[in-house]
């Protein structure tokens, strides 16, 4: 290595950049924010000389750790239940690292400052670093871990199962819509800000509880990379409060950008750390002991808060609404819930809980059984197959919800749902927060303000609408969620793999009623029909349960 | 008798979870079963790329999710003119009952790229990390070896004014044209080998700018900013650089990356750095500027040009739309050779500015316009006339 110092170097490297003289560069991604010209400085003043051999030697250390857990037979130790839910997890996040690569250049032509664009190109490859390291250890577990079902097909699986759409909005919002609200507001300043703390750092600490220390290797690895990509979003966020035009842009992107990623990673995260686990040590953190530390006190109180006093609007409301969500509404729990009710759509096994975990959670979540216990006791009861229907088409006292058209995690605080017809089409959201980024935020005009370059939501939002009137057995074949003797599923509620006879096969399903689409059931009602709908679904809950007359 | 309090840690657990301790189905399935390998193995390369980013066209069974203000989502495949097999498939429907399924893997042609060079995130840190790493011994050695003594006052001042303009292109095309072009790809295969092919311009900018910042140490009288002035009002560059801004402002990110990989770095850069650079520095003294040059000129001509032929000839040869696109790549070759040309022959001047001077101009023009002959006659296109300008 040379002796330069890092600092001349990183002044000498920003000698590299020019204004353009006779062309300027295309301009594919527009934005309704504006910027003024500033020399906003890249504080980590990285240098890829410097850059390239650490990132290797980071690497020596993730590939020598994977060589040592095979060694060193770490699967014999590894918890299945929690490997099961590494193939839902590891099938979406390759594709959000990939995605904030290609959000990089949506920066370029509208931050004008060439010394966060080096910083941006920096990112861009630490971002193909994650997302090919991923799959890496994803190819790792499938090659070593016991059921390698959903690890060899979740690249397709996670593209059309019952929960992959909630996991692409991660990586989708990075790469679409206005650049600045995509690339800077939702990936850099909440998304990786926030939400990486409980995605690579938290959930990798549950991880090693669970006999697993490669997902640590690996993701604590990646999370090294995190704050300079957490410097690149600060400082082009200063660069955007120094422009009075955008505070409004900024309000409405912050309250959109931090109460989707609530939506999507707590329920993902949120799950895979409570439901995932066999580490029922009372002195464990709870996920929402986790959240509490890392996002409301390290992001919110120590990050976003001092930024008041620069003009920044902070949508206080829905933070707290987002812990109210957690702490008092037991969105986790309802998520999981969701998850294991719909295990035959999935491509993963779903443990079911023991008194044990009863125990823990009741304890953590004073009141968790009276919501959530029967129902848990039941998935148990109706795990292997005897006479009976998977726990979706059996009646325990639960109402399959109807999805949120925003952030596609169904109504399950059944109280916040709240309906719009939009575009011909009566829409349900999980939370008033969702209603308006469909109807407000995501629109051509703000608040009486052009916004020309704002994205849309688009595609087919309701995975359950694409099967209506399907027999579940299509269904789970048209997704291709069958192992290789032809009829056993991917997905089963148990981990029990000793027995024949306990695996779920396509025969079980043929016996079923056909899936039918909330929302499509919904716009079939009449007008008075749809309101008592309505009035009845905000009364249900908690735990799914359908509200039955006041009686 | 006290005893210590036990620490409250999560206990090892023997599960028996590894491979192979049950048989049942799929329980040997050990292979990412949702594409179709290039030969006749999947390699590590296609496993840890292939398909994560998604296709409406086959497993995307709710299409894309957000879109661009003109309701665009994803990567369409009319940000560029040429066309795979299959493009012209419109992405199925989905409505109430319609299922998921989309078309049999890979839908259409362009998911059959692969990057001969298989880089994913192992290889190309290994790569740089080595020639940076070679970079700095051999900087380091020079300066050992009071090396830059020996260059006479011209060949200082050629390595500082245009040694130095060069960096510039490589920053400006690395940024602005191949990162740029990372978000415009129709599969991950070809944005992540684009992404790489962006790294080896902006590391080879820095090599240049940390090495000028050496000579400035080193060698009294090296003035480390005059690349500047070259750079911004030299008029032998102009024509180069106006090129380069040319290329950084073309829309369609095929075109972009052919442009610049098989016109202008053929054209151009090859003729700058291995025709003139590398072969003047040693007859003026000088043996440590062509090994970081030389480092440039082998990310190109074995890593950068190996992946961008094998995409453009994919498409010469496309079952479906061959002829198209090789009507549209000649096209683009006429217009950027027409461009490319002139630029180089303004270049003409820097030929005699060292003592010792380097073959000369035509001859090294000849050199890089049958190296580039070649690279336009593996891809079975047609020479353009205006190569002859």
């Amino acid at each position: 290595m040379s002796r330069q110092s890092v600092a001349r170097a990183h002044q000498k490297i920003q000698e590299l950049s020019w204004e353009p003289m006779y062309h300027q560069p295309v301009s594919h991604y527009g934005t309704d924010y504006t910027f003024r010209k500033a020399q906003k400085k890249d504080p980590l003043k990285q240098v890829l000389r410097s850059y390239f051999p650490m990132q290797e030697e980071k690497d020596h250390r993730v590939y020598g750790a994977s060589d040592g857990a095979i060694r060193g037979n770490m699967f014999r130790q590894v918890q299945e239940r929690w490997l099961e839910w590494q193939k839902l997890f590891l099938s979406i996040i390759p594709l959000p690292e990939i995605s904030a690569a290609r959000a990089m250049p949506l920066l370029f032509r509208n931050v004008p400052n060439p010394e966060l664009h080096n910083g941006q190109a920096i990112q861009m490859i630490d971002e193909v670093r994650h997302s090919t390291i991923q799959q890496n250890l994803k190819r790792l577990y499938m090659n070593n871990y016991i059921d390698p079902a959903g690890f060899n097909s979740s690249l397709r699986n996670f593209q059309n199962d019952y929960c992959g759409t909630i996991g692409r909005q991660f990586a989708e919002g990075f790469i679409t819509g206005d650049a600045i609200t995509a690339a800077s507001i939702y990936l850099t300043i909440v998304a990786e800000t926030a939400f990486t703390n409980t995605l690579f750092v938290a959930m990798p600490a549950e991880a090693a509880a669970n006999g697993d220390y490669l997902l640590p290797t690996v993701f604590h690895s990646v999370q090294s990379d995190e704050s300079r990509h957490i410097s690149n979003g600060y400082a082009t966020l200063l660069m955007a409060l120094a422009d009075e035009g955008n505070h409004q842009l900024l309000e409405r992107d912050l309250r959109y950008a931090w109460w989707n990623n609530h939506r999507v990673v707590d329920a993902a995260i949120g799950t895979f750390i409570e439901y995932g686990t066999k580490d029922r040590r009372k002195d464990r953190e709870s996920y929402a002991e986790m959240w509490r530390r890392w996002i409301y006190d390290d992001y919110y109180r120590s990050y976003l808060v001092p930024l008041e006093k620069y003009g920044l609007v902070i949508p206080h409301d829905l933070i707290e609404e987002a812990w109210n969500q957690i702490w008092n509404k037991g969105y986790v729990h309802e998520v999981a819930q969701f998850f294991a009710t719909g295990w035959l759509a999935n491509y993963w096994r779903i443990d079911p809980m023991t008194d044990k975990d009863f125990e823990w959670f009741e304890f953590k979540y004073p009141g968790w059984y009276d919501r959530y216990g029967k129902w848990w006791e039941q998935y148990n009861r109706l795990s292997t197959p005897n006479g009976h229907h998977p726990i979706v088409a059996e009646d325990v006292d639960y109402q399959y919800p109807h999805r949120c058209w925003v952030c596609m995690v169904p109504c399950l605080v059944r109280e916040d749902m709240v309906m719009a017809e939009v575009d011909g089409q009566w829409r349900t959201y999980c939370h008033e927060a969702c209603r308006w980024t469909d109807v407000e935020a995501f629109r051509p005009t703000f608040q009486g303000r052009n916004t020309p370059n704002m994205g849309q939501l688009i595609g087919a939002r309701e995975w359950e609408t694409l099967y209506h009137g399907w027999n579940w057995a299509d269904v789970v074949s048209d997704m291709g969620f069958v192992r290789d003797d032809g009829k056993t599923m991917v997905a089963q509620p148990h981990l029990n793999l000793d027995d024949p006879k306990k695996l779920w096969t396509l025969d079980h399903l043929r016996r079923m009623d056909p899936l039918l689409s909330p929302n499509v059931l919904l716009n079939q009602m009449s007008d008075d029909e749809r309101a008592k709908f309505h009035a009845d679904y905000i009364r249900g809950g908690p735990a799914g349960r359908p509200y039955r007359g006041d009686s | 008798m006290t005893t210590a309090p036990e620490r409250s840690v999560p206990k090892p657990v023997f599960t028996d979870a590894e491979a192979g301790a049950k048989e049942f189905p799929d329980s040997n399935a050990r292979r990412f079963n949702y594409y179709v390998p290039q030969k006749r193995k999947q390699t590590h390369y296609e496993d840890v790329t292939v398909e994560v980013q998604p296709d409406p066209r086959h497993y995307l069974a709710q299409g894309w999710l957000y879109g661009f203000a003109d309701g665009r989502g994803g990567y369409p495949l009319e940000w560029t003119a040429l066309k795979a097999w299959g493009s012209g498939r419109p992405e199925p429907e989905r409505g109430p009952g319609s299922g998921g399924k989309g078309y049999e893997w890979p839908a259409h042609g362009w998911h059959e790229f692969r990057d001969p060079n298989e880089e994913w995130e192992l290889s190309l840190y290994r790569y740089n990390a080595n020639v940076v790493r070679q970079v700095n011994a051999n900087v380091d050695a020079a300066k050992q070896a009071k090396a830059f003594e020996q260059w006479n006052p011209n060949w200082v001042r050629f390595v500082q004014q245009h040694v130095g303009a060069w960096m510039h292109i490589d920053h400006g095309l690395g940024l602005y044209l191949f990162a740029n072009a990372n978000r415009r790809g129709p599969t991950n295969m070809h944005n992540t080998a684009i992404a790489v092919n962006s790294m080896h311009l902006i590391r080879a900018a820095q090599d240049l700018a940390l090495y000028q910042l050496t000579l400035d140490e080193e060698i009294e009288g090296f003035f480390g900013a005059a690349h500047l002035d070259t750079w911004n009002s030299d008029p032998s560059w102009q024509g180069v650089r106006d090129l380069a801004e040319r290329l950084t402002g073309i829309d369609d990110w095929a075109e972009a990356i052919f442009a610049a990989n098989i016109v202008f770095q053929p054209l151009i850069g090859e003729l700058f750095r291995s025709q003139l650079v590398m072969q003047a520095a040693p007859r003026n003294g000088d043996f440590i500027t062509p090994t970081i040059v030389g480092a440039e000129e082998f990310d190109f001509s074995e890593r950068d040009l190996r992946y961008t032929t094998a995409i453009f000839d994919l498409l010469a040869n496309d079952r479906e739309f061959a002829e198209h696109n090789n009507r549209t790549m000649n096209g683009w070759l006429a217009n950027w050779v027409g461009l490319t040309i002139p630029a180089a022959r303004a270049l003409q001047p820097l030929w005699s500015q060292p003592d010792s001077k380097p073959m000369r101009f035509e001859d090294a023009l000849d050199r890089v316009k049958s190296r580039f002959g070649g690279i336009v006659e593996d891809l079975g296109l047609e020479l353009p006339k205006e190569l002859d300008r």
